[in-house]
């Protein structure tokens, strides 16, 4: 055999070039357990990702390692992404890895589904537990990153409905390993002091373990026995925490989440303003309808012509005293009238008329004498004419 | 102005006298009441909304200061 050979390592960097073109290999995403970990001291990670049948070499540099939220170990079921390259000096092929995610997002989700389940049976979530908003918050209490768009946005949004409004901001870290329990402590010392009428708690979107901190049980319990009224805004639209379905009431952004708190000013004010209306209008009807009934109960007769029953009453008198007069005047000339008849009678009676016809009356010691035996001779007599009286003595009978 | 009275509750029985003063039940003399109830709490309601405190502040180990926005 008359053939050159080539060094090792001209072979090695032609393995090398071979996988190096391979866009397959260029980036891989691979599950395994990790052993034979080693965090050198100059930073650079080293372990062995394996699994039941095989296992393969595996470095994360240091540039890369600052990006985990976790420290690596042995028997930690990961999932890492990188390319696999070969080492020429030792000519072995081995993952560059340049992330690193615990395979636990899958046991991470179920973890947050038990939690949900297990604070839903206890009625953490129950809709009878939840506080209503206060109308009109004199002071919004803000959990939040000091720096970042979540409390621009709360500010802008709350000062443009309400100029006036107060906002007092308690800056907690809204992710990693033990920002739960600050968030918490947040809610604890806002509700000992009283510090706000409204609480929101809140950061943006963001990966689930970003949002984690808001899947805590602690944070969890905490916002269950706020009693000042906590709303919602983690991440966007779509991402439902824990801390969401605990909370009073849950905005999908914080944008939203200060619109909730913060009422219109403009719009309490239009309120206030057509219930003034309302009461005006109510009232000036109220003594419109009185009016009318006045006006209509002032047309009756009884109050237009106040003095007509009187005038009736005149009248009913004027006839009886009318009616008195015609009787007394009946009455007293039927009596004129009885009295001349018996004048008349009384005048046809009288002697004086028979005296006249020549007839005389002898009176005897003043006693008309009507027949002769009354008379005794040498009686003395009066014998009486119409005109006169003349003496007479009995001589004979 | 004392806060004695929520602006909730205000606004619910400012609503509450002008459903009442629109109902045709009342007398005049307890509507002119009802009135001048309604016309006290709507100047609290917007006397509440005046009095609110403009204020943004930050608090950090227990000590209270203006807030002012940073860029990350």
């Amino acid at each position: 055999m008359d053939i050159n050979p080539i060094t090792v390592e001209e072979l090695n960097k032609y393995i090398k070039n071979k996988i190096d073109s391979d866009e397959y290999l260029n980036n891989v995403y691979v599950k395994g357990e990790i052993s034979n970990f080693k965090l050198h001291y100059t930073g650079h990670m080293y372990f062995t990702l394996k699994d039941e049948k095989s296992l393969i070499k595996c470095v994360m540099f240091k540039s890369y390692t600052g990006y985990l939220n976790f420290m690596p170990k042995d028997g930690m079921k990961v999932c890492v992404l990188g390319s696999v390259s070969v080492f020429e000096r030792d000519g072995v092929y081995q993952i560059y890895v340049k992330a690193i995610k615990q395979d636990g997002i899958g046991s991470l989700y179920e973890e947050y589904e038990k939690l949900k389940a297990k604070l839903e049976s206890e009625g953490l979530f129950a809709e009878s537990h939840k506080k209503k908003i206060p109308m009109f918050p004199k002071t919004i209490g803000v959990l939040t990153s000091s720096t970042g768009a979540v409390i621009r946005d709360i500010i802008n949004v709350s000062t443009r409905r309400n100029p006036n409004v107060r906002i007092r901001l308690i800056p907690v870290p809204v992710q990693g390993a033990g920002a739960e329990k600050e968030i918490a402590e947040g809610i604890e010392k806002m509700n000992k002091e009283k510090l706000a009428d409204v609480l929101i708690i809140g950061r943006g979107g963001g990966s689930l373990e970003d949002l984690w901190p808001f899947n805590e049980e602690l944070l969890a319990r905490a916002i269950y026995e706020s009693e000042i009224p906590i709303i919602s805004a983690v991440g966007h639209e779509t991402d439902f925490t824990i801390a969401d379905f605990v909370a009073d009431l849950r905005a999908p952004t914080p944008s939203a989440a200060a619109e909730l708190a913060v009422p219109n000013i403009s719009d309490v004010k239009y309120t206030i303003d057509l219930y003034n209306n309302r009461l005006k209008t109510a009232l000036k009807k109220k003594v419109q309808l009185m009016q009318l009934r006045y006006e209509k109960c002032m047309t009756r007769r009884v109050f237009k012509e106040p003095l007509q029953k009187i005038n009736e009453k005149y009248i009913l008198i004027d006839n009886l005293v009318k009616n008195i007069n015609t009787f007394i005047t009946n009455k007293l000339n039927n009596a004129r009238m009885s009295l001349s008849k018996n004048v008349t009678k009384l005048d046809a009676l009288s002697p004086m008329k028979t005296i006249a016809r020549g007839y005389a009356i002898t009176e005897k010691d003043g006693k008309i004498i009507k027949k002769i035996e009354d008379l005794n001779i040498g009686d003395s007599i009066n014998i009486r004419y119409i005109d006169g009286v003349a003496k007479a003595n009995v001589t004979e009978k | 102005m004392k806060d004695d009275i929520s602006f909730e509750k205000a606004m619910t029985d400012l609503e509450k006298i002008a459903d009442e003063l629109e109902k045709d039940d009342l007398d005049l003399d307890t509507s002119v009441k009802k009135f001048e109830e309604g016309m006290e709490l709507s100047k609290k309601c917007n006397e509440m909304l005046k009095n609110a405190e403009k204020k943004i502040t930050i608090l950090i180990d227990g000590e209270e200061k203006d807030f002012v926005a940073k860029e990350d």
